[in-house]
């Protein structure tokens, strides 16, 4: 056997861009299956629905680059964007919204940048904004979680997505919509309302709660660090803190309500720890992390949006670079200052 | 008269005067700035022959390399200097901050460099490579053989054609061990584009 | 309990080391032929002092240290001389540089016995050096820097702490590990020669708590010396120099800096068995312990190797099946490089031979897009960005690359291992570390041609003046002389620069003596003089036996003044009338 030339090193971890992919795939069970036992089908069908589209744009767009088709779809990064975009979508949603979604995902803000490790913004959220930005109706539409209303079985979640006409899809605000527009009752007597739960909502706060646990296995097994998510958490949580008044009608929550309703633990987990559109040195992460807990705060409790975690996401992407030039490690070797010790 | 009235009745002029009184003062700030903080930079020229490889061989149809910069400063052509080649032309492409062109061939091709050496034997003293070499790099004096002072020498030809025995050769600079090392991988999405089967040429040739 | 620090990053790769540590050091005995790199070490390649059909003895001369930072070579058995060629030595380029080879008799002569210095407590640092410079020891540890040169260190330079590099962090690699644990006792004779040179504070010796045997071995042979047996967790690369510094003392090397300039030395174990060798026994470096292993071979293990032994020679001691292996490794999985074939010799840097069954190190799939995932710059010993570097080393963008510090990657391959998308990140920095120093030479170079050209300008620039000048000058003198002639009316120029010729020469004449017969009598006792002087040196050339040149031409000299002075003897009254 003739003998080959190549540079060290040699032996290599077992770790591959497909099987980190993968896991990420994996921890969004728990979140998926809590979705599903309190909001019915509806989220699963999404992400099937996604899935599917989303395989297609990225054939078309490799076969459009001339890019091996085999090669770029094992990466598994395309059935990543589609998942986390199906999670964020509200469940029955239409077929076709979730096309348009999953397409500005994958063609627009992927494959026009260049593919996988290119793209400047997190593609499920620009997938997302579009959509919220379009079609304003049908992305406010949630269901209601079990105890509150009928969950549809899965068949209705297939009607609902496919055959949206014959659909009468039954919807309900949010927790956070609530909040947000809640002007003239106290905290206290808003939370008299069945459909906040215990802390942050039914069905939210399990929801939540399971994309914890499925983000918590990540950390474990170190498909990302902890410096992101935490930092996005803490200062979120500071924020409610600092601008909770006790339960006013004017207050935006309490700090346990932002921490477990609507996107958060979702958004803190899958979508900043996208490493690719986010800041890359631990001390980047943190600002990064702590810039989308503060946009995240501020745009729940006085922008024009309930859930804020997409726009926070793509502010915090088009910072990133910034934030990376500024946060340079000091190199082994050179002092603090920049010089040499 | 009152402020407010005047400029109610002559908006044309309250503009223009806000206009002056805005202008005046940003004038004067920047006009200081560029005083105060002026940096004293080469002048583009300069800055060109740093760039330019300094063989002064002539190729680009000046006589040397100083020449041409300070043509290039005035408009010439950047592509026009076959041994900096392509690297040479992106460099000043940045510098002069203009889309990099082509090396123009009509001056030369890009070759490995190369240096001059004499066969000692045949020489027979003439001086003309002497006189033809742009930095000094030949010994030698009349009827005594010459011979390249090869770590000076810049391989720019000029010396072989004025050789009236033909004893002067342009042996490439080789690559030994000290001077190997790992070149740059290819990039992964072009092999792989090989398969895809837009390979350039050259590539589905090898 | 001295405190260890930790260091950025590092990973934690599979150690493999359990193979070759099965059995101990086994000697690998003389192959019938020696391959002796001239340049196994950093610095100038060594000058052959041999030439072939010479017969060579075990631990003769064969090549002296060309300058400083080089070192020489001795004959590591006894034989002939077969050549000084090309041959393919262990280097990544698979290139071949010139090598002594030997044709071994297997009487395994030694030169003379070797006579070493017992009671080196009572000579002088400068004699030890010269014993191990002469000794030809070079870092054992695989960068190869000449030992005496670092021992001698920077004057001045005050060495405050030894480190003793025990580490051994590479995977598979179980040559410092046997070492330690058979030899102890060496290497603390080793340390203790290094303790009299260096004269530091303290001595630390560092030591990754994968290896319980070599410590143990290590802690009693250091019992009641002041030598700081010092273990922390296996992580790779704590065995890279910077690293160990930072783990042992807590302090970094500045960048682009030395150990010497915070005081710190560092040597490997091999290194100190090495001097000891040199030291006490006045053996010069002959041979080395080298681990082969990988799946490759059945009976892996460490082999005591004489330097310039192919390497097909131990992989067969160590059952090497060649048709299992796909790349022969010198050095180990994270660090080591690919060799053009098992022909290549062991050099005085080989602490490995790494033969991998393609299962064991497959071809590595072609890379993937990085998606910044970050894991290299958590793997980073050096706190670097990787990813930023290799999107800078795409670009070629060399201002960048520099100023993310690309110089202080050590290449220790943290990055690539961890890669979730297999990209060779440490290629891309080797070449972009060598394309910028080439692009500093360049410019060096042309900077240096541009002066020439500037020089040569000038030169050209002011010899043409100066002839202009004279030029001017000439035309300035006629034109006066022509004005003059106008001047002095009917008297032709040509007649009156004549006159004044004339005049000149009759002046001229005038001051020599052989216008009067006195003064041509003196004119011939000068010619005389002159004629018994080139005589005497004539004979004094001949007798020095000078150039014949020189003897012709004083030889034509006396010939040409006695014919002068025949002459003025013969015509005194010819010369009177001019």
């Amino acid at each position: 056997m003739t003998l080959i030339r190549i540079s060290s090193p040699h032996a290599h971890g077992s770790d591959s861009t497909a099987s980190v992919m993968r896991r990420v795939l994996i921890a969004t069970v728990p979140g998926v299956i809590a979705l599903t036992w309190f909001f019915g089908f509806g989220s699963l069908v999404n992400i099937i629905w996604a899935s599917l589209v989303a395989v297609a744009c990225e054939a078309l767009a490799l076969t459009l680059r001339r890019k091996p088709l085999g090669f770029y779809l094992q990466d598994y990064s395309a059935l990543v964007t589609a998942t986390l975009l199906g999670i964020a979508l509200p469940p029955y949603a239409p077929w076709w919204l979730i096309a348009i979604g999953v397409a500005s995902a994958i063609l627009m803000a992927k494959h026009l940048y260049g593919g996988l490790g290119y793209n400047p913004f997190n593609p499920a959220m620009v997938g997302y904004v579009v959509l919220l930005i379009s079609f304003p109706v049908q992305m406010t539409a949630w269901a209601p979680p079990r105890g509150l209303g009928e969950v549809p079985g899965l068949l209705q979640a297939l009607q609902a997505c496919f055959l949206p006409a014959q659909y009468d899809a039954v919807t309900m605000a949010t927790p956070l919509d609530m909040v947000r527009q809640n002007n003239s009752l106290l905290l206290e007597d808003l939370w008299r309302d069945p459909l906040f739960g215990r802390w942050a909502g039914i069905g939210w706060e399990w929801v939540n709660l399971a994309f914890l646990a499925g983000g918590l296995w990540l950390l474990y097994r170190r498909v990302f660090s902890w410096h992101a998510p935490v930092a996005m958490l803490a200062s979120l949580g500071l924020m409610a803190a600092l601008f909770y008044d006790g339960g006013s009608s004017a207050s935006g929550g309490s700090p346990l309500f932002h921490l477990l309703s609507g996107a958060t633990m979702f958004g803190a987990f899958f979508i900043i720890t996208d490493p690719v559109s986010s800041a890359v040195s631990v001390r980047g992460r943190l600002i990064f992390g702590a810039l989308i807990g503060t946009l995240v705060y501020l745009i729940r409790a006085w922008g024009n949006y309930p859930d804020a975690v997409a726009f926070a996401v793509l502010v915090a992407n088009f910072s990133a670079p910034f934030i990376d030039h500024y946060t340079q490690p000091r190199s082994y070797g050179h002092s603090k200052s920049g010089g040499q010790p | 008269m009152n402020m407010v009235e005047l400029i109610a009745q002559y908006p044309l002029l309250a503009a223009l005067v806000a206009l002056v009184g805005l202008g005046a003062p940003f004038g004067a700030l920047l006009g200081y700035a560029a005083v105060r903080f002026r940096t004293e930079g080469n002048p583009i020229a300069d800055q060109i022959n740093e760039i330019l490889p300094q063989t002064q061989c002539g190729q680009c149809g000046y006589p040397g390399c100083r020449p041409y910069a300070e043509a290039i400063a005035n408009g010439e052509a950047i592509n026009k200097c076959p041994p900096g080649g392509q690297a040479t032309i992106q460099a000043l492409a940045d510098l002069l901050d203009v889309e990099a062109p082509v090396l123009d061939e009509e001056h030369g091709e890009e070759k490995a460099k190369t240096v001059a050496y004499i066969r000692e034997d045949e020489c027979i003293g003439c001086t003309k490579c002497i006189q033809a070499c742009p930095v000094d790099a030949i010994l030698g004096a009349a009827k005594q053989m010459h011979t390249v002072i090869a770590s000076e020498c810049t391989g720019c030809d000029l010396c072989v054609e004025p050789c009236p025995v033909d004893c002067i050769d342009m042996i490439p600079v080789e690559e030994g061990l000290q001077s190997w090392h790992w070149p740059l991988p290819q990039t992964a999405s072009r092999n792989l584009d090989v398969i895809a089967s837009d390979a350039s040429p050259e590539e589905r040739a090898a | 309990m001295r405190r260890i620090h930790d260091f950025h990053g590092g990973i934690h790769p599979a150690e493999n080391k359990l193979q070759s540590l099965a059995t101990g050091i086994r000697p690998a005995g003389i192959p019938s032929q020696l391959i002796l790199p001239l340049a196994q070490h950093i610095g100038a390649p060594s000058q052959p002092l041999v030439s072939p059909g010479d017969r060579v003895l075990k631990g003769q001369l064969i090549a002296s240290a060309a300058g400083h930072v080089s070192v020489p070579l001795h004959a590591p058995s006894s034989g002939q001389i077969l050549a000084i060629e090309d041959r393919p030595v262990p280097h990544p380029s698979g290139y071949s540089a010139p090598c002594v080879v030997i044709e071994c008799d297997g009487r395994d002569e030694w030169v003379e016995e070797p006579s070493g210095i017992r009671n080196y407590r009572a000579c002088e640092p400068s004699a030890l050096l010269e014993k191990i410079r002469s000794a030809g020891i070079a870092g054992m540890g695989g960068a190869g820097f000449p030992t005496a040169v670092k021992l001698a260190g920077k004057p001045g330079a005050g060495i405050t702490t030894l480190i003793i590099n025990g580490t051994e962090c590479e995977p598979y690699i179980t040559a410092d590990d046997i070492l330690m644990q058979e030899r102890a006792a060496d290497i603390l004779a080793g340390v203790d020669i290094m303790r009299h040179i260096l004269k530091p504070q303290e001595i630390l010796f560092g030591i990754e708590d994968n290896k319980p045997a070599a410590i143990a071995a290590l802690k009693t042979a250091a019992a009641g010396s002041d030598v700081e047996i010092i273990t922390f967790p296996t992580k790779y690369p704590s065995g890279g120099e910077k690293q160990l510094i930072e783990i042992l003392t807590g302090k970094q090397v500045p960048s682009g800096g030395l150990p010497a300039d915070i005081g710190v030395i560092c040597q490997n174990v091999g290194t100190a068995v090495a001097v000891r060798n040199a030291v006490i026994y006045g053996r010069p470096l002959i041979s080395r312990i080298t681990t082969v292993t990988g799946d490759a071979v059945t009976a892996p293990g460490n082999f005591e190797v004489l330097l310039g032994t192919p390497m097909a020679h131990l992989l067969a001691l160590a059952g090497f099946s060649a048709e299992k292996c796909e790349r022969l490794i010198m050095g180990g999985p994270m660090m080591g490089f690919t060799v053009s074939g098992a022909e290549v010799p062991v050099v005085k840097t080989t602490n490995c031979v790494l033969a991998p069954t393609t299962r064991e190190m497959p071809t590595p799939p072609p890379a993937q897009p990085c998606i910044r995932c970050g894991l290299c710059a958590q793997a980073c010993p050096a706190s670097l960005l990787p990813q930023q570097l290799f999107w800078f080393a795409q670009g070629k963008e060399f201002d960048k690359l520099e100023q993310h510090n690309l110089f202080d990657c050590i290449e220790c391959g943290a990055c690539s291992w961890v890669c979730p998308s297999h990209i060779p990140l440490v290629q891309y920095y080797r070449a972009a570390k060598a394309d910028i120093v080439k692009q500093r030479r360049d410019h060096e170079k042309s900077e240096q041609a541009r002066l020439r050209f500037e020089a040569r300008q000038e030169r050209i620039a002011r010899e043409e003046a100066e002839r202009e000048a004279k030029r001017a000058a000439r035309k300035q003198a006629a034109e006066k002389r022509a004005e003059l002639a106008a001047e002095g009316g009917d008297e032709d120029p040509v007649q009156a620069a004549i006159e004044r010729a004339r005049a000149r020469k009759t002046a001229q004449q005038g001051t020599a003596p052989a216008n009067t017969p006195d003064g041509g009598v003196k004119q011939l006792a000068a010619l005389r003089e002159k004629l018994a002087k080139t005589e005497q040196r004539l004979a004094l050339s001949r007798e020095a036996g000078e150039d014949n040149k020189i003897v012709t031409a004083l030889e034509a000299t006396v010939q040409r003044l006695r014919d002068r002075i025949s002459a003025a003897e013969q015509s005194p009254a010819e010369r009177e009338t001019p």
